[in-house]
Formats: C-alpha cells, structure tokens, sequence
C-alpha cells in the first residue's frame, strides 16, 4: 500500500488534518482510526461548548466532529476503522493491525502524528491506599456514561479540577450521583472558570484547592476517601484530613499526549509539553514526519486544534508536492522564559515559514495585569497586556516572517512575561 | 434593596460581581471588569438559562446511549425537570444528529434533539 | 472425600497441586478468592534468588537453589516468563565490606553457582546507572526475573488439565479431623478430605493452629513498590539489591519480565492480614532510598504502585510438612515468604513427592507437564500472526494500545482452563490494562467481551470478583429519588 499522506488518529486533530491535505491539493490521503467510528474522544465530549471559535456556534462534541466528518466524507478521503498503527519507521513505512487486513504495511510520503493524549492514572499520582474497583479517570467514567449509559458510581469525590473532572461532576449530578467534593492540587483550578461556575457552582458541589486525595478505603469497590490540605510543597498537612463517603473516585489530573510510537521512530521529544519538538512547519525532527492536536501538546480548546492541524496538513501537503524541504534542523529555538512554559512550534527557520506562524504556549502560574513579550535578536517586538494569564489556557502570538527577515542575520526569539 | 454574588464566566479572571436589585429589576452591576460582564451579570440573576445534554438510551446500535440536548437555552431552574423527563426514554438506531427525541420537553417550549449519529448494527 | 485438599490457590499451593496431578489421586484446591494468585503471590518483586541470603543448611536455602535451578526447565514446559537476568548486590563506600564477602560465603556454603565479587570498574561495564559510591558487589548470575502471574497461573493450568479441581471464592472456615478424615466447612458447604495441605499464605497459621498443639505464628509484613514504565525498563539491567544494613534488607531496582522496573519493597510488619494498602510513608521511604546502589532512578516515570503481604514466620523458615502437635494428615506449607517464589517449583516437588508417598499414590500414566500460555502475537512473524488472524479475526483488534493486547488474547485467557473471570484476571493472564494508562482506556472494551465471553451483563463484570463491581446502574436509573431530593 502507498499513501501520499498517512494520517495516525481520526479525532478532530486527524479529521482537520486530512480535509486541509486535501484541499491543498493532496488528494492520496489514508486516515487509520483505531476506535469504531471516526471523531476520537469528542464522540463522548456530549457536552455543549465546542466550535465558538471554529463555527461560530456552540455545538457538543459529537457535533463539531461531526462537522469534520462531513467534509472528509464529502471529499472521499480514505480511512481504516478499528485499525492499530503498530508502528512507524524513520522512512515512513507505517505498519498497522486490524481484521480485515492483518499486519500490513503503508508507504508514506508523509505522515501525520494525530493520536491525542491520554489521562494521568492513580499510579503517576502515586495516591496511598487500597486498589478496589471504584476508581476512574474521569475519561473512562465519561465513556461509561456517554457512550455507554451506564453509571460507574453513585457518590463520587473527584480529584483535579480539570476541564473533564468539572464535565464529569455535573454529568454525573444530572444522571442522578452526588458529587460531593472536587478536590484540586494546586491552589488554583486547571479549568475554564465557566466550567467552575456552571458545573460546580451551579450544584453546590464544594471546590477545595490545595487539597489531596492521602488515602483510599476499600478492598473490593471504594468505601471512601480522605483528603487533606497541601502545603507550598504539594505535601499534605497532618491534622486537615477530611474523611468522605463515597463509592466512586473519580481522577482528573492532566492529560500527556501519548507520544509512544512518536519516540521509537525517533523523534525528538520536548521535555515540558512531552510532545515532538516541531518546526515552523509542525514538523517533527524525522523529515516528514507532522504533528498536530493534543499529541503535540495539550489544547484547552478544539477549535485551536483543527487549526493547527489545518496548518499540519496543509504543510505534509507541501512537503509531499516539494514545496518545502524536510527538516533540516537549522531553525532557532524559541527561547521561552519568565513564566512562558514552552512554545509550539519551537524552531523557527524564517527561510522555510509562511508570511505568519503562530506560536501557542502556555504560562506556569496565573498572572495579572501582566504583558506577554516577544524579542528579536535582543529587540522586544511585541508587548501585548492581558488582564490575567492561566495555566489552563493556551496563548498565542504571531511571529511575522518580515519581522525575522528584517533584522538580517536572525539570532534569537524569545519569548516572556513580563509585569511591565 | 437586595443584591446577589456571583462569579462571572465571560474570562478566566472570574470577576466577583456583586448585582443589585429591586422589585426584580436590576439596579446596578459592580465588580465587573467589562461590559461583558455586566451583561452577563443582569442576565444571570433575572433570567439565568441553560443548554441541558444528556443521553438517552438507544438500541439497535453499537453503543447503548445517545447523546442529546436541548434544542434551545431553558431556565436554570428547569435543568432537572428536563432530565427527568429524559428517564425511561429510549429510540431505536439509526439516529440523525437533529432529530428530535422529545419535544416540548418539561414544557419549556424546546425540544430535546440527537447531537450524533449513530448507525444501525442489524 | 478427596484424596488431599489444598488451601489456597497462590503459588505454592498451585505448585503442590501439579506435582500431586502427576498421581492417580482426587485432588482439590480450595481458594476463597475469585481466581488464583490473589493474594502475596501477586505482589512481590518476581525476582527468582539465587539462594545466598538463607542461612546455610535451612530449608530456605536448599529450596532455593534448589528452585532457582528448576526454573530454567519449568519456564520451557510451562510456558511462562522466565528471564536469568543475574543479580548484583551492591556494596558502597558507606557500607562494610566483610558484610558482602559473608554473604559470598553464605553463598557458595548453599551450593549457589557462578557466584563471584566484582570490583567497580567491572561494575560499571555490568551496570553503567550504578551509584556513584558502588564500590564493588556480589554478583549472581544464576538470579533472574520471573512473571509472579505466569508461574502461578501456568502451574494452576496445568494441574487443572490434569484433573485436579479447583473451588474459587470458596472461604474454609473451620476444619475438623476425626479418624482419617478432614472436614473442611466453607462458605459454599462441607468438603472432606484424607489429607490436608495448609498453603493458606498469610492465613496459614489459622488452620494450623486450629488442629496442632503446635503453635506457629505468622505476621503479614507489607512490602510496598513503584513499577515504573517501559520507557525507563533498561535502566538497569541486572537485579540490584542494596547490600542489607542496620536498616534493613533496602529496596531493589529491578527490570521485570515484561520490561518495567521495579523498585521495592518496604518492609513493615502490620496486624491486618487484609492490609494490603499502599501507604504515604511507605512511598515516600522507597523514594528516599531507592538511589542507594542505583543513580538517577526514575520516579517520575512511575505508572503505577502496590503492596503485597509476606507470611513472616516468627521463626523465618519454611515450615513444610507434617505439621507438628497435628493429626495426620494434615501438611503445612506455612512460613512461605522471600524466597517463596523462588522456591515454588522446588516446594511443590517436595511436598507434593512426599505426599505422594505416604499415601501410595499411583503414577498417573495420562499426565501431562507440558503447557502452552496465551498466544502472544509478537512472537510470532508476520506470516504466522497474518495467518492467526485470518483464522481468528480477534487478534486482529489491539484491546489494550498500551500493551498492545488483543481481544483474540483476552478470549483466550477467558475460555482456557480456569479461565479469567474479571478484569484483574485478565489483566494477570494477558497484561491488557497493566501499562502506562492503566486500563484507562481498554476497561470499557475488556468488561464488553468478559460479559459476551462469560453471558453476563455488564453490570455484573468485576474488578477482581466479590463486591468489586464497577458499574453501579444505568444512567438516571434512581433519579426520581435522588434528584427530587434535592
């Protein structure tokens, strides 16, 4: 089999991907799906609040998938459902599994990296305790209810106050459960504050930052949980435990993009997103390899992902056509600093990029009041005031290909935040 | 003269409004930091309304729920009543995104339609 | 009446099964769990001792050794994972010498092979991630890694194709003995029996003190882990124990069989036989020593953590056989801790050989050793694994994208004999659901095919059996009750 195009995950950021490639002029496009049906996890995503930036209009997950669908449907791009992409080799073979083809292989002229993320398990959070049935990542018990219709608890503590966690404790309130506490680490919460508002406070249901799940009681399912205050350091305070009733914990502590196949083909891997280190191109250091959507890094919003992932295939596109060379390692790494986490893409070859790259990036504490600065060889470029930064949402800026051409011999981008 | 709290959503920042009434009219919006917020202020304590998704039990189908939702915003204070009135309701695959699985429900005037498309496995 | 009933389905139990499966004898195992291996033989470091930390001339010591070089063929006829890694224990600037060239000695006293001290720039070509303050250690290549999971669940297999019968979530609560028979009363009715063997783990000392004069006592000492991902396996390759101190035995870093690593165990002695909670104090100890012998030991690649139970012994030996002050009849397989697993094969040949005899036990002439595990398609080339697939679609679906499990895997481990009932059999028979999401994502998928495969509801599929269901009812199914309420 040969591909022009071979795309691994088709949820939103695959689904984009592959309708850009096409509409770029790429039309030998494969999309390999490893779920049932295409649209990944916003097919359990039921709730409202999708596409505002995208649509125009609030639409749930099934429904902005949807969308996409339709366009891959309508331009007859090629897919393969409950298909496993077993691995990817630095020249592209791509090897897959399902039924009806067995073990096969794919010749691809460039791939696209698209396999979402994953939740952080109870393990990672290393939570002292029993092991007893009970215990959820907050995507799981979503699948359960959505997808399924079944109710994995009745009286639930939840730890994190990711996005998923706060959805979870009023799905779980409007199928009849009580969710009694949300606890979070960190002494703010890693959600939208609408999300806070409307799931939350809407039902009562009590939001303790700076709180810690220090013990689960049980042996066969969940009896209860005791949590307990953190200090500075994330350690529990003794004394300030708290002891809940509950059958059900539900865990919503992060999501990491799952990058295993992305790093034994060799890519290379940024320490602080635990995506591929792309460049202006979205393209991974293996020439021709793309990534795009929460394999990259972990987006606050879908409509950022389709966008990007339109840039992903719109550039595997040009790769393909020989518009732009591989990856030649020569770009500039984007400097982050002074509360900036990292930036996406994080080289930047002003040689090979469009008239504009965006770069996205997160902040690593909340922030007000303060400006989001940009330098040039040393030069600030941009100053931009925001009233409040968070670490739950994504920032952009634009880079301007003119504004790196201008200074001549390019030395250095960074990236800041600054009080004044 | 009473006033209600509230946080508002229009941002991350979560201003602490503080709205004023009287008779049911509102008076004044304090601690917004936008007009946004104003607005959302006065809205959500004179007429506060919301989308409600649920699902609802589908056979034929791969999958055993549907997801749903109402058509339109309905008042707060009716969530509930929507949702119980989505208990006991089931449809038969194949489901269009659209379709309307319930109408006028709890007597808001909106109906409950299918946000997904679910196929028939027969 | 059975010839001899065996309590207790872990490994040393399952082990004397099948070596009595070799005989013409009815045989039963009592087990008051929902599957084998659920209890200390399911959490412990899988490490296969090469036999120089017993006192010469123990039981310990000969079943060890003795263990350790039947596991090599046992692996083979059995079909579980078994690796000879070889071992190290590691001496630093910090600690006394004499202390490793005594357990040197120990070691060649135990008829331990291969054994030899290896100075630290040999160390260093063996381990290159070994502390900085490694001076020299022991090492042993005769140690390696075994899957605590495969042994006891392959033993078991084979016993039950043999004809020996096992009775899951079957909890014996007394036991009588009049003349040549035991009465054993459980949950599920009375079963008797002309022998008894007490392999009953943690529990042992139970059942032997209610018929022997003879007391013994047994004291659960938890041992607490991290496993961490596959991605940091090969951080070491060797089993590398902490040369024991005043502090105690010190906690291993280690690769696994299915290439994690391990790094354990605590060591507390507890009162609860139940107790097989994870602790802050005794997570935050493993973090705080686990760099001892080995540098830069990756925590933060942690996955998952856990504690097991070793049946401590007051008097630390294995107690096998005719149990003393009791009637006849009546074997103990008590005391069985560290090197418990090691033993296993050594331990089911003695106890179950001298059973055996006593009783005149026939050779069984249809018995057969040999075993095949769960097809693993990456064993297989692709020719192989393409024809499987054609014949057996099921293995075409990756169930599990962490491990790569299929749901022609999960079948199978669900139809074998003594076949998986919930999702932690599974899990111990196939590993779907034991990687870095843990069961995240493959639960729902796992529970959909346990009900099809078993014809029960979904509602019904549990974590490990018992109360450990996972889905407690159907989307708004209470909520008149619980909203109305509100």
């Amino acid at each position: 089999m040969k591909y022009d195009i071979v795309i691994v995950g088709g949820g939103p950021a695959g689904l984009a991907a592959a309708v850009s490639a096409y509409d770029a002029g790429t039309k030998s496009i494969l999309i390999l799906e490893r779920d049932r049906e295409l649209g990944g996890i916003l097919n359990q995503c039921i709730h409202n609040g999708f596409g505002l930036h995208t649509f125009n209009e609030e639409l749930t997950g099934p429904e902005y998938a949807a969308r996409f669908i339709t366009q891959v449907m309508d331009r007859g791009i090629e897919y393969k459902l409950n298909t496993m992409v077993m691995d990817i080799s630095a020249d592209r073979k791509v090897t897959a599994l399902n039924r009806e083809d067995g073990l096969f292989e794919i010749e691809a002229g460039a791939v696209i990296l698209a396999m979402g993320c994953r939740e952080r398990a109870r393990g990672a959070l290393n939570i002292p305790g029993y092991r007893p049935a009970g215990i959820y990542s907050a995507g799981t018990a979503q699948r359960l209810v959505n997808i399924e219709g079944f109710l994995p608890g009745r009286e639930v503590v939840i730890l994190g106050s990711g996005d998923i966690g706060l959805i979870m404790a009023r799905r779980m309130t409007l199928e009849g459960a009580k969710v009694k506490v949300v606890a979070e680490l960190m002494p703010y919460s890693g959600g939208l504050k609408r999300n806070i508002v409307q799931c939350l406070d809407d039902f009562g249901i009590p939001l303790k930052l700076s709180h810690t799940v220090v013990d689960i009681q049980g042996k066969e399912r969940v009896t209860g949980v005791t949590i307990a205050q953190v200090d500075e350091n994330r350690r529990p305070i003794p004394g300030t435990e708290e002891f809940y009733e509950c059958d059900t914990l539900l865990l919503s502590c992060g999501l990491i993009p799952e990058n295993e196949l992305s790093s034994s083909m060799g890519v290379e891997m940024h320490k602080v997103t635990g995506g591929p280190v792309v460049n202006e191109s979205l393209e991974t250091s293996v020439a021709g390899v793309f990534a795009c959507g929460n394999v990259l890094h972990v987006h606050d919003l879908v409509d950022y992902v389709s966008e990007e992932a339109g840039i992903a295939g719109r550039m595997a596109c040009e790769f393909v056509q020989g518009k732009v060379k591989g990856s030649d390692g020569k770009g500039i790494t984007v400097k982050t600093e002074s509360g900036v986490r990292y930036s996406v893409p994080a080289t930047i070859n002003p040689v090979n990029m469009a008239e504009e790259v965006v770069l996205r990036f997160r902040v690593g504490d909340v922030y007000k009041d303060a400006y989001v600065s940009l330098y040039i060889n040393g030069e600030r470029v941009s100053h931009k005031k925001k009233r409040i930064l968070t670490p739950g949402e994504m920032e952009n800026v634009t880079l301007k290909r003119e504004q790196l051409l201008s200074v001549g011999d390019l030395t250095d981008i960074t990236l800041k935040i600054e009080e004044d | 003269m009473e006033s209600k709290n509230l946080t508002c959503i229009c941002c991350p920042l979560g201003c602490a409004l503080k709205v004023d009434m009287e008779d049911g009219k509102v008076i004044d919006v304090t601690g917004n930091g936008c007009k946004r917020g104003k607005e959302y202020g006065a809205k959500e304590v004179t007429n506060p309304t919301r989308i409600v998704t649920s699902s609802v039990v589908v056979t034929g189908a791969l999958c055993g729920a549907v997801p749903v939702k109402t058509a339109a915003d309905v008042p707060k204070s009716k969530v509930f009543d929507v949702v119980k009135a989505l208990k006991g309701v089931s449809v038969k695959a194949p489901v269009h995104i659209g379709d309307i699985i319930l109408p006028d429900v709890a007597g808001t005037g909106v109906d409950i339609v299918a946000t997904k498309e679910i196929a028939s496995s027969i | 009446m059975y010839d001899v009933i065996i309590i207790g389905a872990g490994v040393s139990g399952a082990a004397v099964a099948r070596e009595l499966a070799r005989y013409k004898a009815q045989i039963c195992v009592i087990e008051r769990c929902e599957d084998v291996c659920c209890g200390t033989s399911k959490a412990n470091s899988g490490i296969v001792h090469a036999g120089y930390d017993a006192k010469p001339g123990s039981l310990m010591a000969k079943l060890n050794v003795k263990g350790n070089a039947m596991m090599g063929g046992l692996s083979e006829e059995l079909d579980f994972e078994f690796k000879r890694i070889g071992s190290l224990v590691v001496c630093t600037k910090n600690d006394d010498r004499s202390k490793l060239e005594e357990l040197y000695k120990r070691g060649l006293q135990n008829g331990v092979p291969g054994l030899k001290i290896v100075e630290r720039d040999e160390l260093l070509k063996l381990e290159p991630n070994i502390s900085d303050d490694a001076e020299c250690a022991l090492y042993a290549p005769s140690a390696g890694i075994v899957c605590p999971f495969g042994l006891n669940i392959a033993l078991a297999e084979n016993a039950a194709t043999n004809g020996v019968e096992f009775k899951f979530d079957t909890e014996v609560k007394n036991i009588e003995y009049t003349e040549g028979c035991f009465e054993l009363e459980t949950n599920k009715g009375t079963f008797t029996a002309k022998a008894v063997v007490n392999a009953a783990g943690v529990y042992a000392d139970v059942f032997h003190n209610m018929l022997c004069d003879k007391k013994i006592n047994i004291t659960p000492r938890k041992g607490e882990y991290f496993l961490l991902d596959k991605g940091v396996g090969g951080h070491v390759s060797h089993t590398i124990f902490q040369l024991p101190d005043a502090l105690g035995k010190g906690v291993l870093v280690s690769p696994t069989t299915h290439g994690n690593l391990l790094v354990g165990p605590t060591a507390l002695d507890i009162e609860d036989k139940e107790g097989t909670n994870t602790t802050l104090s005794g997570l935050d100890k493993i973090t705080a020593t686990a760099g001892k012998a080995v540098k830069n030991v990756p925590l933060r690649s942690v996955i998952t953590s856990f504690s097991g139970l070793r049946a401590h012994e007051d008097g630390h030996e294995f107690i096998i056989g005719q149990a003393e002050g009791g009637p006849k009849g009546f074997f103990d397989c008590a005391g069985i801790e560290s090197p418990g697993l090691s033993s296993a094969p050594a331990i089911g040949e003695m106890l179950g050989g001298l059973i055996a005899k006593e009783y005149g036990f026939e050779k069984n002439p249809r018995f057969n050793g040999k075993r095949k595990g769960i097809v693993r398609p990456k064993d297989l080339t692709t020719d192989e694994y393409n024809k499987l697939i054609k014949e057996q679609p099921a293995y075409g679906t990756i169930i599990c994208r962490c491990e790569s499990i299929t749901e022609g895997e999960i079948i199978d481990s669900i139809r074998r004999p003594l076949g998986a009932k919930s999702l932690d059999g599974v899990k111990r028979r196939t590993r779907a659901g034991m990687g870095r999401c843990q069961a995240g994502f493959c639960s729902p998928k796992t529970m959909e095919i346990i009900a099809r495969e078993l014809n029960i509801p979904l509602e019904s599929v549990t974590k490990a059996g018992g109360n450990s269901i996972i889905i407690k009812g159907v989307n708004k199914d209470r909520i008149d009750c619980e909203v109305a309420g509100r």
